[in-house]
């Protein structure tokens, strides 16, 4: 009886586990029109690398953000003093060339532009961003920032992939260089994974399929390769914006869990103890 | 000297009285298994929310303007805010998590037969008044889903036939959930309700310090005592229970100390993604889901949607979710089985119970996803079978064949 329990709450527990899998899969906000590489997967979002110990890339990703994404975008739960700290950098080197116009070290960070006039310009005033990894995750923002391509039909000439028909300019386009959606031959592929073959010549069979992205050779400041690692370094930027206390967090952690794990086996030790006076 | 100053205590205070039968020397049933650490771990669970609770409360700002800054501050610009305020939200989630197997405790063994009605009236009390704390508590931090997830709730009293439009309007003090809305859901959740939920706890752990624990035998341990008059098959709460509680609370803290210090989000359980974004009355959210602690009662909520006898779904759909929550408070006098534990009972109540636990996770998991026409159906058909288990009570307990009781606890 005891075990029809057991094995009834088990099995609920288990449905329980393959519910959690199932909506934590759903949780990443899924990426719109998003092509993988290999032309299989559309609407996942490319996986962002990010890493809270990693102060270079997050230095570099604060610099393309102070410079390009804060004249619109606040981080307005967040301030200066405390992201020069956290990310190491000199409290002087950070007033000099970070923080622009009359703010203060000490002050949230806020974005140059009016939200009312952003409202007119653009249809939508530009969202702050200081929880913007918490509330779609880094790869969304990784996928969204390297999925601009140039289409002539929307108002201000770029469209996003991720985030079809978005009011966001392509800020970083010189940086980039200008990037289209193209059309390419991709092999077809077959039920069982393999590719797919003509019968007679056994020549690959292909199949055009659109929506990837390329960029104009040449028209950007940046390789791809140094393009792509920018943006990782933003998305780790915004992480960090996200959860700023991180690392602290889990040392911290480590030394309570380290004291439980102490707490625990002495009280194990006491327990054990009395219990053979029952016995 | 600790002798002479206790003696003045007692001559003014029973103190030591009261130690003695609250604490030192309760009575504990000898088989008490690992099932009865949910009750000790809700204290401390309860200790942990008024705790950090008091710190939140020292800089959260209850304004629409200013709330969700407030959180932010309290994470960021607070001296191990961030700590604190995890705290309470993990504890949130542990309170619900520790209640439920607390219930089911209850259930399994009969703990709310007689003599113990009262006590788990006492219990189903507490468990409202959690309900309740959590709907009001998640509403504060004023992110997109506390807003959403107050209009859905609210607007559940919108549907009550005639009076329904102004008891919403009057709920809400406002034509739209508004500041005036977060307001008194401030007022309820720091004051009114953790004063009635300390007061209950007290009282249902008084009652329970009269009529005694139960034991996963159900059998009566007052029956057989020894001299001097302390029941033979149990054992003093002192030293006995106390270390056995310490060392499980040790073992619980570190399972809440990982979810706090190393996945406070939850995996979006514990903290929705969709409360990073401050509140908007324009926006909507995409799928608006409520904590998941309250799922399988959302779930029977979605599941009636059909009018009948002219009354809209959607009231029908509050009133089955209300009675999903209320029914619990008749168990004691639908149960008619003459044993208390499921080990004695017979196959169709161990069948009734699997069948409710079953129909409560598969109500919670649909209670987390997008409604199909397909999910919408088993929603409907596991509502009827959680229903099952108490409404069919009476007539499974009176007519099946238990197992004979022991006279006495059996170990091992």
């Amino acid at each position: 009886m005891k075990k029809t329990i057991l094995s009834a709450s088990l099995l609920a527990s288990l449905i329980a586990l393959i519910a959690s899998a199932n909506l934590s899969a759903a949780a990443g906000a899924p990426c719109g029109n998003y092509l993988s590489e290999d032309g299989l997967t559309k609407g996942e979002c490319k996986e962002a690398y990010v890493d809270a110990t990693d102060k270079a890339s997050l230095q570099r990703g604060a610099q393309v953000y102070m410079n390009y994404c804060l004249g619109c975008h606040s981080l307005k739960y967040a301030r200066y003093k405390k992201v020069s700290e956290d990310l190491e950098i000199p409290l002087s080197m950070f007033q000099d060339n970070l923080i622009f116009g009359d703010q203060k070290i000490g002050d949230l960070i806020l974005a140059g532009m009016d939200p009312k006039e952003a409202k007119e310009w653009f249809g939508n005033a530009p969202p702050d961003l200081t929880l913007e990894a918490g509330l779609r995750g880094p790869d969304w923002i990784y996928s969204y920032l390297t999925s601009f391509y140039i289409d002539e039909s929307r108002p201000l000439g770029v469209n996003n992939k991720v985030y079809e028909n978005v009011g966001m300019p392509h800020v970083l386009i010189d940086m980039q260089g200008t990037p289209r959606s193209v059309c390419r031959q991709m092999p077809l592929i077959a039920s069982n994974g393999g590719i797919k073959q003509d019968p007679l010549t056994g020549e690959q069979l292909t199949q055009e399929k659109c929506g990837f992205l390329e960029v104009d050779n040449g028209t950007g400041e940046m390789t791809p390769e140094e393009f792509d690692q920018a943006m990782l370094d933003l998305t780790n930027f915004l992480a960090y914006m996200t959860d700023p206390l991180k690392i602290e967090r889990e040392t911290i952690g480590t030394y309570v869990l380290l004291y439980l794990f102490i707490f625990t086996m002495l009280s194990y030790l006491l327990y054990r103890e009395f219990k053979k006076d029952l016995h | 000297m600790v002798t002479k100053i206790m003696n003045w205590f007692d001559d003014r205070l029973p103190l030591t009285a009261t130690i003695e039968r609250h604490l030192t020397k309760y009575p504990a049933p000898i088989n008490m298994n690992i099932w009865y650490l949910a009750g000790v771990l809700l204290v401390v669970v309860l200790v942990i929310q008024l705790a950090s609770g008091i710190w939140l409360l020292m800089n959260y700002e209850p304004t629409a303007e200013g709330a969700f800054a407030s959180i932010q501050y309290i994470m960021r610009d607070v001296e191990y805010g961030y700590i604190i305020r995890y705290m309470h939200t993990t504890g949130a989630s542990a309170f619900f998590a520790l209640i439920f197997l607390h219930m089911f405790r209850g259930m399994m063994y009969g703990s709310y037969q007689k003599p113990r009605e009262l006590l788990w009236v006492l219990g189903w009390i507490t468990y409202l008044l959690l309900c309740m704390l959590g709907f009001t508590g998640y509403v504060l931090p004023w992110g997109q889903m506390s807003f959403w997830a107050a209009q859905v709730i609210m607007s559940l009293f919108g549907s009550i036939p005639y009076i329904g439009e102004d008891l919403l309007t009057w709920i809400r003090g406002d034509y739209l959930i508004s500041g005036i809305t977060l307001n008194r859901l401030f007022a309820f959740h720091v004051v009114l309700l953790p004063l009635a939920l300390i007061a209950v706890v007290f009282v249902h752990i008084l009652a329970l310090h009269e009529v005694g624990s139960n034991n996963p035998d159900g059998v009566d341990v007052k029956k057989f005592k020894d001299e001097d008059g302390v029941p033979l098959d149990t054992k003093p709460f002192f030293p006995y229970d106390i270390t056995h509680d310490l060392y499980a609370i040790g073992v619980f803290l570190i399972f809440f100390v990982t979810i706090m210090f190393f996945y406070p989000d939850g995996g979006g359980y514990v903290i929705e993604y969709v409360n990073y974004e401050a509140a908007d009355n324009l926006k909507t959210p995409e799928h608006i889901v409520p904590s998941w602690y309250y799922t399988p009662y959302y779930a029977m909520l979605r599941a009636v949607t059909f009018p009948l006898f002219g009354l809209t779904a959607k009231f029908l759909g509050f009133v089955v979710m209300a009675a999903g929550i209320a029914i619990f408070v008749a168990l004691p006098w639908l149960d008619r089985s003459p044993v208390k534990s499921i080990r004695y009972k017979g196959n169709y109540s161990k069948f009734f119970l699997a069948l409710f636990v079953v129909s409560f996770f598969v109500l919670g998991y649909l209670g987390t996803v997008t409604s199909t026409p397909g999910r919408t159906l088993a929603a409907q058909i596991f509502t009827v079978t959680y229903f099952a288990y108490f409404l069919l009570m009476p007539i499974y307990t009176k007519y099946e064949k238990c197992k004979p009781v022991p006279d006495r606890v059996q170990l091992g």
